[in-house]
């Protein structure tokens, strides 16, 4: 479903040394694979997800989704294989306008706008069953501008706007990170219903090692620019955070470091 | 007397609320300072008068003009997305480059309208006053807009000024819609100075000084005033914030001040709207400290 091949980015720092984010990166997700990625700070997993979706160019290797080569698409024409989830849940709605509105735009990602009607009667109805099955009282609201919702409400509508036109590829970073713990649980179960119960291919960034190994079916482990490691079932199945942890150790000689994981 | 200027001044407030239409299209839905209006004002007025002073049609020079308002849009959306120069500075390029151009279409600083056909004669010889045609022009205008807005598209432009991120993950090109919302706006602007032209009888090259500050004065004044949701009541705020806005700087000058100082005062007044919240927040401040002296706690 996405393959990227020898993938390498560069950021240039400000005293004219370069920073590599990614480093000779290649990755093959298969249809339905549901990816945790962990990885200490500046390991480049965003920077991962935002070159997938075309927010930064790379400086070197492919990009395929769906067998289709996207390396030189601008973000906007990639978006329709790509939804996405992004850590601050200002970021993935627009707080001015009403619920319907945001989820008619998503809605129709990947079609250009035309001058039909914003928002259907179908369509609202549609919008009011999938919003009732967030549970979260959105239903009722569909003409309320998304700023007077709480983050988590954002969140969930956010994840809700990434899915409801089926995107090829769905991705996630650290999209609970922002929120409360209680909150961050219901968005998280959310994710995995959504994800699970559809069969999307999802990649999802976290900092909790304990749902990097219990969500979806894969886990990859970046640091410094490069997959270090992937871990696929059976073998996921059986391994703990400490195991993950001696693994890191192994492979690079430090202790993991990711000052949130740590915490957590 | 005063009635006549009444419906002067009301006049006036219709015409140039064709042009606050179009600053609220880039200042508020696009969230995009757009100085180029200072500079498509009077290009409206100079292609309309040019093509007029030569015996064209008036219907026709009115059309072009906002055509040739809607190009001047684009440059300034060129600069800043292709270009990528920032949106104010792309604004102020354009609209010194329009100073020039506005000047070689019109081949002299000012076009003298008097005994020509105009719209606005053309309304006079049916026993019509100018503000019927203002009214029509601006109802055509308005609903449009409102139309516009409520399509695919019109969410697009409005989620631009809101949230570009979130737009772009929903496949919408954002330099495209920034193109479309300054050409939309400009073609209004210079619409509006078409017919302001046409309703003064003479375009001059200087016509389009302190055009911004006033749409925005007006933008602000009506929103300030019309307080109800909904994008149809925001479009008629701005007209009602154009009308109001005229009306006070009617009211300053009956009351003796000079017409120069009019930009002066204007100014001030869009700064003490902006800078309302900061008002706010001082006089809160000055509130506290009031009701601690009273001993009376305060919410
Ligand atoms: N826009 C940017 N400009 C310059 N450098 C950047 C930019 N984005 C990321 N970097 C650098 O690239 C490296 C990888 O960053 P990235 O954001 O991908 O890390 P991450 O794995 O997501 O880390 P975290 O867990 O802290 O979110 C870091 O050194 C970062 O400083
Ligand atoms: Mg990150």
């Amino acid at each position: 479903m996405l393959r990227v091949s020898q993938l390498r980015k560069v950021f240039n720092g400000g005293n004219g040394m370069g920073k590599i984010a990614l480093d000779n990166v290649d990755l093959h997700v298969e249809p339905g694979d549901f990816i945790t990625i962990i990885g200490s700070n500046g390991a480049g997993k965003s920077t991962l997800l935002n070159v997938v979706a075309g927010a930064y160019d790379v400086d070197q290797g492919r990009i395929w989704i769906d067998g289709q080569d996207v390396t030189i698409q601008p973000e906007h024409r990639r978006a329709r294989f790509i939804g996405r989830v992004f850590q601050d849940p200002m970021v993935g709605t627009a707080a001015s306008m009403t619920i319907e509105e945001n989820l008619a735009m998503a809605l129709k990602r990947g079609q250009a706008p035309g001058l039909s009607r914003g928002v259907s009667n179908a369509e609202r109805g549609r919008f009011r069953e999938l919003l009732a099955l967030l549970d979260l009282g959105l239903e009722n609201r569909l003409q309320d501008p998304v700023g007077l919702l709480s983050g988590g409400q954002r969140q969930a509508l956010t994840l809700l706007m990434a899915t409801i036109s089926t995107p090829k590829l769905l991705l996630l970073d650290e999209h609970t990170a922002a929120l409360d713990p209680k909150t961050a649980e219901q968005i998280g179960e959310l994710t995995r219903k959504i994800v699970g119960g559809r069969r999307l291919t999802a990649l999802m960034i976290t900092h909790n090692l304990q749902d990097a190994l219990e969500y979806g079916n894969r886990t990859l482990m970046m640091d410094q620019g490069k997959i270090i490691l992937d871990i696929r079932n059976p073998r996921r199945a059986k391994m703990t955070v400490d195991d993950l942890l001696e693994q890191f150790v192994a492979l690079r000689g430090t202790r993991f470091l990711d000052d949130r994981a740590l915490l957590a | 007397m005063l009635w006549s200027a009444l419906v002067g001044t009301l006049e006036q407030g219709l015409v140039y609320g064709i042009m606050a239409l179009g600053v609220y299209i880039t200042y508020r839905i696009l969230n995009f300072a757009d100085l180029t209006v200072d500079g498509s004002f009077p290009l409206g007025g100079a292609v309309a008068a040019t093509v007029i002073a030569n015996g064209g049609s008036p219907l026709w020079g009115t059309c072009l003009a906002a055509f040739a308002g809607m190009l001047a849009g684009l440059a300034t959306g060129f600069l800043n997305t292709k270009l990528k120069i920032s949106g104010l500075l792309s604004g102020i390029l354009t609209m010194t480059a329009l100073y020039s151009v506005n000047l070689r279409i019109m081949g002299r600083a000012n076009i003298p309208l008097l005994r020509k056909r105009t719209l606005v004669s053309w309304f006079g010889d049916r026993g019509l006053a100018p503000w019927v045609l203002f009214v029509m022009v601006l109802m055509l205008a308005k609903i449009c807009l409102d139309a516009f807005l409520k399509t695919e598209l019109g969410f697009a432009l409005r989620a631009t000024g809101d949230n570009e991120q979130m737009i772009r993950s929903c496949g919408v090109d954002t330099d495209t819609m920034k193109l479309l919302g300054l050409g939309l706006s400009n073609g209004l602007v210079a619409l509006s100075g078409a017919l302001v032209a046409q309703y003064q009888g003479f375009a001059d090259v200087g016509m389009g000084l302190g055009t911004v500050v006033a749409g925005l004065a007006s933008v602000i004044v009506g929103q300030a005033l019309v307080r109800f949701d909904g994008l149809g009541w925001a479009t008629t705020a701005v007209i009602v914030g154009s009308v109001v806005y005229r009306t006070a700087i009617f009211a300053a000058l009956r009351l003796g001040l000079a017409p120069t100082d009019l930009k002066l005062i204007t100014a001030v007044l869009v700064i003490l709207a902006l800078s309302g919240p900061s008002w706010r927040s001082i006089c809160e401040k000055l509130g506290r400290g009031r009701n601690r002296v009273t001993g009376i706690p305060t919410p």
